[in-house]
């Protein structure tokens, strides 16, 4: 019976389409999928081929998963890549080095971003177009070159240890830079505008008379606060959070110039895996469990996305 | 009285929060300009304001081929990015019948939420296999790099096409079509100038997107195709470059001119 239905409505789904195909413009209409299909979703399914791979010697440096030999069709496929990477603390501990960063600066740009993106939004149209633009300007500026500021001003030589010293604070310049703080300030310098533009977009739809009717009604401005304001951004807070969160898991630049040896990150592991010892199982398997860890976070960004971009169809 | 006080209250942190939070943003870069017209070897030492380091800039053949490079990547690959950004936006605003639509917004989106490095990893070892079985593309280069970025761009081209695309009153096109316009004249003569400048600021995204990638460019270059990302990564990766401040200074420069320029552009389009 189940059986009959699927395949009713596998029937039916054709016809769809075969109806909707004659009407409309095929290759306009699906280009763009199938080269997305093409280029990204085939390369994720070779990746995860690949890490469930047999390592060898040679090139490329894999077995390959599915082999015709005299003995007849034979499928190669291991777990023992991701066995290595989990039964080791060195992987598990970049992992958690990676997501308590992009949790430490999601929170951080949370709060910094917030009342900025608040009192840009609530500004008078011809200062608010300025401040715009004067937000957007940072998130044009090479990304890049943000980070490479950033390990100018921290140097010992650098202008805040000279102001220190100045001031009296310290008499000796400090190392700032190759250390966890140095990553978690670039992430939130660099990343600032992605939480910042969202949150924007919805504050700036916001009506600011439900500020003073909530007044008028006696509510604290706290109160005024988490019931009124708070709710009705909630859309550019979750979209603002994931466009930080989910990036900087994967985030390889800014340890690379800002960080030390004191912790490792998974992006760093990724590429070394790969670059270094070239072991392309392992790498793969590393990025799986990436997306694995990330599917959490896409799967709420994907269903924010669909319902309020299209809400009104 | 007391309202009064309120309301200065109110002003002063705002000013004070605006103040704060854009001095954060700026402060860095505007150091790294400073910085960039110092006569020294040591960057961070003070010596004197000369214009060395952009004399010496112009004269770098390898960052001055790396930035012809991305130039060129950059924009291909945001007009290609742009014409199947706007394809997407229309299969998904305008074709209300388009069978498993919750997939195909799936599949528009997805790119958005990839780390670089797993997106740069799939891609290179992909560009490896397909060479290895139907030997395109023959060797890793320009196109590699071209490909990928056009990639992850058409994704963010999308998200500006159809939210336009879904904002605006879709009863312009019915009614030409009631009074009997042909559908291709209906784009070129209605929605394509409607739409014109989120086109625009999705090209401008796509190409900030594709001079801006250091990681996906990485996995997948070749000989004979390093961007200015990776250039101006080796340079800096273990120490400080003072050419490299005259370069931020510079593209500092320009994204000020293309912002102001987009500033009046928006004015004079608003008040049409």
């Amino acid at each position: 019976m189940i059986k009959l239905n699927s395949n009713l409505m596998i029937h039916q789904y054709f016809c769809l389409m075969i109806r909707y195909l004659k009407k409309q413009n095929f290759w306009f209409v699906f280009t763009p999928y199938f080269w997305l299909v093409l280029f990204f979703f085939i390369p994720l399914a070779l990746i995860f081929k690949i890490s469930i791979s047999v390592s060898e010697w040679g090139m490329p440096p894999y077995r390959d998963l599915f082999s015709l030999s005299e003995e007849g069709f034979k499928i190669d496929s291991t777990l023992s890549n991701y066995l290595f990477i989990f039964s080791d603390p060195f992987y598990i501990r970049s992992y958690l080095n990676s997501l308590s960063l992009a949790f430490t600066s999601t929170i951080l740009c949370l709060v910094i971003g917030y009342p900025i993106a608040f009192y840009v939004a609530k500004s008078h149209a011809n200062i608010r177009i300025i401040l715009l633009v004067l937000l957007i300007i940072p998130f044009w500026t090479s990304f890049l070159l943000r980070v490479y500021a950033w390990k100018v001003l921290l140097q010992g030589s650098g202008i805040i240890n000279s102001i220190l010293i100045h001031l009296g604070f310290i008499t000796e310049p400090i190392s700032m830079l190759h250390n966890h703080y140095a990553v978690i300030l670039g992430v939130v310098y660099t990343y600032l505008p992605f939480m910042i533009l969202p949150l924007y977009g919805y504050l700036v739809k916001f009506d600011l008379n439900l500020i003073d009717a909530a007044n008028d009604l006696g509510a604290k401005p706290v109160n005024t606060f988490l019931k009124v304001i708070l709710p009705l951004s909630l859309p550019g807070i979750i979209a603002g959070s994931m466009l930080v969160f989910i990036p900087v898991v994967g985030e390889f630049v800014i340890p690379e110039m800002l960080g030390g040896s004191d912790k490792l990150y998974f992006g760093k592991i990724i590429w070394d895996e790969f670059f270094v010892n070239r072991d392309w199982p392992v790498a793969s398997a590393l990025a799986m469990s990436g997306i694995v860890i990330l599917v959490f976070p896409i799967v709420i960004f994907q269903l924010m996305y669909a319902k309020y971009n299209f809400k009104n169809e | 009285m007391q309202n009064t006080i309120l309301r200065m209250n109110k002003l002063f942190f705002k000013i004070f929060t605006l103040t704060i939070g854009f001095s954060f943003l700026y402060f860095p870069i505007l150091t790294l300009i400073a910085y960039s017209f110092n006569d020294n070897k040591r960057v961070m030492v003070w010596k004197g304001f000369s214009f060395r380091w952009y004399k010496e800039l112009f004269q770098n053949e390898q960052i001055l081929e790396a930035f012809y490079t991305s130039i060129k990547i950059a924009s291909l690959s945001a007009t290609f990015a742009t014409i199947m950004g706007v394809m997407i936006g229309f299969s998904l605003t305008r074709i209300s019948k388009i069978p498993a639509r919750p997939f195909f917004i799936f599949l528009s989106s997805s790119p958005l939420v990839m780390p670089e490095i797993i997106l740069g990893l799939s891609l290179l070892l992909f560009f490896i296999s397909s060479n290895h079985i139907i030997g395109f593309p023959s060797s890793k280069g320009q196109l590699t790099v071209l490909i990928s970025h056009i990639t992850f761009s058409v994704a963010f081209v999308a998200v500006i096409i159809q939210s336009r695309l879904s904002s605006y009153d879709k009863n312009i096109e019915e009614a030409a079509q009631d009074l009997g316009t042909i559908p291709n004249m209906i784009f070129w003569k209605i929605t394509a100038p409607v739409i014109l400048p989120s086109i625009i600021s999705g090209w401008l995204l796509a190409f900030t997107l594709s001079l801006d990638d250091l990681v996906v460019a990485s996995f997948t270059t070749g000989p004979g195709a390093n961007t200015l990302p990776i250039v101006v990564f080796s340079k800096v990766r273990l120490g400080l470059s003072p050419e490299v401040n005259a370069l931020s200074a510079i593209i500092m420069l320009i994204v000020v001119l293309a912002a102001i320029s987009v500033y009046f552009i928006n004015r004079s389009h608003i008040k049409k």
